[in-house]
């Protein structure tokens, strides 16, 4: 233990050694935020193996990269990106490498709807995002959170006022161009009691070589706001992303996402949801993997409260020596009455070497309550396959069109057309390259 | 229809198979011509989906014996996809679903896989549509279908018009029918078997695999055979149909017996 602490020690070191030079925020309470951060950055270590919560993720490869924090951005012109974009979605924040880029973006400012990074938010918003930033997640018992939250800097802020709907979906696009670079996304959204918004939350590469990113989103959704959140994990395939996000809902709000990933040698995805009275929320996500990556994706619901929905569907489909982990923990408190929580994790395995590990966890502490649970994991069914090659289709052809409709049930739950098309495009290429 | 001098689609001698080291097949011998409709039936379990399965070449079952010759090659000599180009169509007895396929693009690819691998054009997705949706008031199927996964939560009916629906589109040479009229009401089964009637043609073949004569009051068949214990034991016309009805099978296997002991 205390061999492996000092190597995490030196490694946070290393990883903390930009971090004095961030310019001091106008905000008191800011850059409280950011010291303490740093402070539990001191205390906390790499989780290894033997952490419970980390027992199939083996990150120790991640401590042996020279990552450090961007050093000179890289200026890039629309041109480089623009096959990123996403049609529905005008506006659009841009961070590059984790920095803003502002020549990049279409935020909103003024009256109304605000979507801006951070700095340009606090005039109008300081006091509303105080009890949210930094609160939502616990970056106090996680390393990861707690390394973004001490860099906590640009930020993508979006503020939907009470009532109001935004018709076109935001997009917020995490581009990498840097080898070596740890960048540090950072997403808050404030969905407003009655509001309703959708945002994209996109990571992308625009090199090959080895980087870090590791992000944290929060959302707090008030009374009756809903939130479609639709998360894309296409990073360069040497990188590690770990992604911490924080959803928290009040009453009778509602909380849609569909998370994939595709890419990045190791990625970790944690979301954790809290449900008040009544909300619902449906979280289904899809890891397209093969090769030697590792997707894990481990997700709490937390029914704190009666009479709360959620449904939840989660698959991968693993191929090469891939291996896939999906962790699902359902937490039914004391007094959540009547609560209804459904959750399927359903696996694809295209070799013998494919691995997946899945884990329904059910902590169900009220007796009035519906909850199921149900993990598969399996290879193509050949009753499914015959039939398809019966209709003329090569044994090729039908496996491709299996595979690639077992991910298109989740795809096809995300309400962004093109990004739909995009997305479906990629899980046709990577079954067809993989089969 | 019996056509004089009528070429051979089919010809089956002395097929023997077995699933899982049991024998099913027992040296089944079938000769089917273009043109002509024929009726397999029998008592269930005596393998006529057994028969239809290995014809379509499915991996379960073994060959251990005989001879298929699917217009003039031996059938087994082709895989699964390489029969249904070369015209063989089963539609199946219990069709499976398949959540997530949409039964249009489904469709769109088979035909358009199967035309190309026959010499013919494909259709883009606009001349297919139209093309699909006039296969599909001949089975008075709603054009919803289309845009659902392949069988998914169908009726059992719906998916044995959706089999049909594919017959139609792939226009085979021979074209096996197992239990297609299980499920179906009568008002369903008129228009299925009616698809069935205008798909026939003097340049194909139909095999009905079924064990009521109901069907066999809409489609008429040249040949009716009764299939016991994995051998066909007789055959007649289709007034044989009507005497098994009101008979029962046990008598067939009792005159069969009986002719089988003379002869030794
Ligand atoms: N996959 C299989 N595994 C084991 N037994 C089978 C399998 N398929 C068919 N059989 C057996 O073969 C026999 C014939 O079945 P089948 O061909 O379905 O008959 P039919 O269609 O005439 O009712 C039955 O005894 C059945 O149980
Ligand atoms: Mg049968």
């Amino acid at each position: 233990m205390s061999a492996t602490g000092t190597i995490n020690a030196g490694y946070l070191e290393t990883l903390l050694a930009g971090q004095p030079q961030l310019p001091t925020s106008p905000l008191a309470w800011l850059n409280a935020l950011r010291a303490e951060a740093v402070d539990r950055v001191g205390v906390l270590t790499v989780p290894t193996l033997r952490d419970e919560e980390w027992r199939f993720t083996d990150i120790s490869l991640l401590t042996k990269m020279p990552f450090h924090p961007v050093r000179t951005t890289i200026s890039l012109q629309a041109a480089d990106i623009e096959h990123f974009y996403i049609e529905e979605a005008a506006t659009r924040l841009v961070f590059v490498d984790g920095v803003y880029a502002p020549q990049l973006s279409s935020g909103i400012a003024g009256s109304g709807v605000t979507v801006v990074n951070l700095e340009a938010g606090f005039a109008a918003h300081a006091a509303t995002i105080e009890p949210y930033l930094g609160r939502l997640t616990e970056f106090r018992d996680n390393v990861f959170a707690a390394l973004n939250t001490a860099f906590l800097h640009d930020a993508a802020l979006i503020v939907v006022p009470r009532d109001i709907s935004v018709t076109v979906p935001v997009h917020l696009l995490f581009i990498a161009t840097q080898k070596d670079v740890v960048s540090y996304p950072r997403c808050l959204l404030l969905a407003e009691s009655g509001s309703a918004v959708t945002v994209i939350e996109d990571y992308v590469s625009l090199q090959e070589d080895a980087y870090f990113t590791n992000a944290v989103a929060e959302i707090a959704l008030l009374d009756n706001a809903r939130v479609n959140h639709i998360r894309v994990q296409r990073e360069g395939a040497k990188a590690f992303h770990i992604a911490n996000c924080a959803v928290s809902l009040a009453r009778a709000s509602n909380y849609q996402s569909v998370s994939v990933a595709f890419g990045a040698r190791i990625s970790r995805y944690n979301l954790n949801v809290q449900l008040a009275e009544e909300a619902e929320c449906a979280v289904d996500g899809l890891a397209l993997i093969s090769g030697r990556q590792l997707a894990d994706t481990h997700t709490c619901i937390d029914h704190a409260k009666p009479h709360a929905v959620s449904h939840q569907m989660h698959k991968c489909i693993v191929g090469g020596g891939a291996h896939a982990v999906f962790n699902g923990k359902i937490m039914v408190r004391q007094g959540a009455q009547r609560t209804d929580s459904r959750q399927s994790s359903r696996n694809l395995l295209l070799t013998n070497k494919a691995h997946v590990d899945t884990k329904p966890q059910l902590e169900i502490f009220a007796d009035d309550v519906k909850c199921t649970h149900g993990a598969t994991i399996g290879q193509l069914d050949s009753e499914e396959v015959f039939y398809l090659q019966s209709r003329g289709l090569s044994d090729t052809a039908a496996r491709n069109m299996l595979t690639y409709a077992f991910g298109a049930e989740i795809i096809e739950r995300i309400p962004i057309s093109s990004l739909k098309c995009q997305l479906e495009q990629t899980v046709l290429e990577q079954t067809a390259t993989q089969l | 229809m019996i056509y004089p001098d009528s070429k051979i689609v089919l010809e089956v001698r002395g097929l023997c198979a077995t699933v899982n080291g049991t024998e099913i097949l027992k040296g089944l011998d079938l000769t089917v011509r273009r043109g002509e409709v024929h009726a397999i039936m029998g008592p269930n379990g005596s393998g006529k989906s057994t028969f239809s399965k290995i014809l379509a070449g499915h991996s379960a079952y073994e060959v251990t014996g005989g001879s298929v010759m699917f217009e003039g090659q031996n059938l087994f000599d082709l895989a699964p996809e390489e029969r249904a180009r070369a015209g063989v169509f089963l539609a199946f007895q219990y069709p499976i679903e398949i959540p997530g396929v949409i039964n249009s693009q489904f469709l769109r690819l088979t035909y358009n896989t199967v035309q190309t691998h026959r010499g013919k054009e494909e259709l883009d997705p606009l001349e297919f549509d139209d093309y699909v949706r006039e296969k599909m008031k001949l089975l008075e199927m709603s054009p919803d279908f289309l845009e659902r996964s392949v069988n998914e939560g169908f009726s059992g009916g719906e998916k044995k018009r959706n089999e049909i629906l594919q017959m139609a589109m792939l226009d085979p040479r021979l074209a096996i029918l197992d239990e297609t009229d299980s499920g179906l009401d009568i008002d369903a089964l008129r228009i299925v078997a009616n698809g069935v009637n205008q798909l026939a043609n003097k340049d194909n073949a139909i095999v009905l695999v079924t064990h009521y004569q109901r069907l066999l009051n809409y489609i008429v068949p040249d040949y009716v055979h009764v299939m016991e214990a994995g051998r066909i034991i007789k055959t007649g016309g289709k007034e044989l149909a009507l005497e098994l009805e009101s008979r029962g099978y046990d008598w067939v296997g009792v005159e069969h017996k009986a002719v089988a002991r003379a002869v030794a």
